[in-house]
């Protein structure tokens, strides 16, 4: 397979991801707006554990702690332990049917926000709301969408390799 | 999908153990986060990541200011008659307030004067725009346009055309956080401008309503109450409204009264603030003269200001 591969769609998704984290929503819809960044991250790190783990995890939480005004290294945190757990069961989740797959990705939304509630307690900073937990919930609602959106990324990405080598 | 996804890349899964790299990068995240938590150490760090990330920030307001642009400027005509005239008919009300208050102003030095007391120096003010992102959902905060390099500093208190908006709590060089006075963390000493009962307002999270948990059952305290700022702390000016008691409960076997006060700046609505800076050239009154007509303060902005449009002359 080719040793240099084109990843700069796959940072524009990221860099994407990370910018609807910030777009302004009505306030109706703020506790329902998915935590596209995490899913983004869980998705490549199954995917593409070579190119995309720890380190991209690590960055990406500094850049949301900083866009979302949050103590620094509590997204980087949080991420990277969710990061650690999709590489340590990528080959398992990988095969898993969609539904399966889809509390999988459940379970590590969980984890991630589980995360941040504890990191804010520690913290003193009364973490509050139903929100945390419901964007949860609309992350594994829009799973199957992000999947769907990310598959098609990835098969152009892997397609085009050999050709631009 | 993700059934027919075989390794499709051979070689080692993570070279390095990505345990060790798990401890690795948890180590160096508790440390970040234990430098930070007092928004002590890592102010400059944060501030050139910030930077690096305004381009991101940019790219997100963008369709909302370009929709707001276009909306301004394919207002109909009769909109835009209709706005002028109620803006006209506010310019005169105001103004018609101002000359009274520009008379207050010179009877309050001159009793002032008598009594030997400080003068009141007036307030330094700059505008800026809040740009459209959504910060922490857990939090009442907003980013503004305006940041270090315009002058503005920590701690610097924001205001709207109805009362006190919040306080800036991150330099982002070319923008700056603030914090609502409605967020959780947010406390603000104010005084009943009926009584001058001086208390503290603090937020609940909810961008309507702010609480006032330590006055006593006794105290003196009814539904309609204007809160301003009592400027003791020294962060806010004193005088500036913030917000009109709501709702007054006694709960038997509590010590102090339950009172609920709704923010006087509509706080969700907001596009523009001002920024005040205390003890500039006082712009809101000149008491050596009483105005003529109807001029309006020179509202005294710092250059980089360029959308300064509050001191004109109206018809």
């Amino acid at each position: 397979m080719t040793r240099r591969v084109r990843v700069w769609p796959v940072f524009v998704a990221f860099i994407a991801a990370i910018a609807l984290e910030v777009v302004p929503l009505p306030g109706v819809l703020q506790p329902v707006r998915p935590p596209l960044p995490v899913m983004v991250l869980i998705y490549w790190a199954m995917m593409w554990p070579q190119r995309f783990g720890l380190g991209t995890a690590f960055v990406m939480g500094i850049c949301l702690d900083i866009l979302h005004g949050q103590l620094l290294g509590q997204n980087a945190l949080a991420l990277s332990v969710v990061t650690y757990l999709t590489l340590r069961f990528h080959l398992q989740i990988r095969i898993f049917p969609l539904w399966q797959l889809t509390m999988t990705v459940f379970a590590l939304l969980t984890i991630e926000a589980f995360l941040q509630f504890m990191i804010e307690g520690l913290a003193g900073l009364e973490p509050f709301g139903f929100s945390r937990w419901s964007r949860v919930l609309s992350g594994a609602l829009f799973w199957p969408l992000v999947l769907g959106i990310m598959d098609r990324l990835r098969t152009q990405v892997e397609n085009r390799d050999p050709s631009f080598n | 999908m993700a059934l027919t996804t075989v390794e499709r890349e051979p070689g080692s899964f993570r070279s390095a153990s990505p345990g060790l790299r798990l401890i690795l990068f948890c180590i160096l995240s508790i440390t970040l986060m234990v430098l930070d938590h007092r928004n002590e150490h890592l102010v400059g760090v944060r501030k050139a990541l910030a930077v690096t990330l305004y381009p991101v920030q940019l790219l997100v307001s963008a369709p909302f200011d370009i929709r707001r642009t276009v909306s301004e400027s394919m207002a109909t005509r009769s909109q835009l008659q209709e706005e002028n005239l109620t803006l006209r008919q506010e310019v005169l009300i105001r103004s018609v307030r101002l000359q009274r208050m520009a008379a207050l102003e010179a009877e309050n030095a001159r009793l002032r004067a008598l009594l030997d007391s400080t003068e009141i120096v007036g307030d330094q003010i700059l505008i800026a725009e809040i740009v459209s992102v959504d910060m922490n959902p857990f939090r009442n905060m907003l980013v503004i346009n305006k940041g270090g390099s315009d002058g503005i500093y920590i701690g610097q208190a924001l205001i709207d055309a109805d009362g006190i908006v919040g306080q800036i709590t991150r330099d982002r060089h070319y923008s700056a956080e603030a914090m609502l006075v409605t967020d959780v963390d947010h406390a603000l000493p104010v005084e009943l401008a009926r009584n001058r009962l001086r208390t503290i307002a603090v937020g609940t999270g909810e961008l309507d309503r702010l609480s006032l948990p330590f006055l006593p059952l006794n105290a003196d305290v009814q539904i309609g109450d204007l809160l301003v700022s009592s400027g003791l702390g020294g962060t806010f000016p004193p005088g500036y409204p913030v917000g009109v008691v709501r709702d007054v409960r006694k709960v038997t076997g509590q010590p102090f009264l339950e009172i609920d006060a709704e923010p006087a700046a509509a706080l969700n609505r907001i596009r523009e603030v001002l920024l005040i800076k205390p003890g500039g050239r006082d712009p809101f009154a000149d008491p050596d003269n009483i105005p003529e007509t109807n001029k309006p303060a020179t509202i005294s902005a710092p250059p980089p200001a360029d959308n300064t449009t509050a001191a004109g002359e109206s018809g």
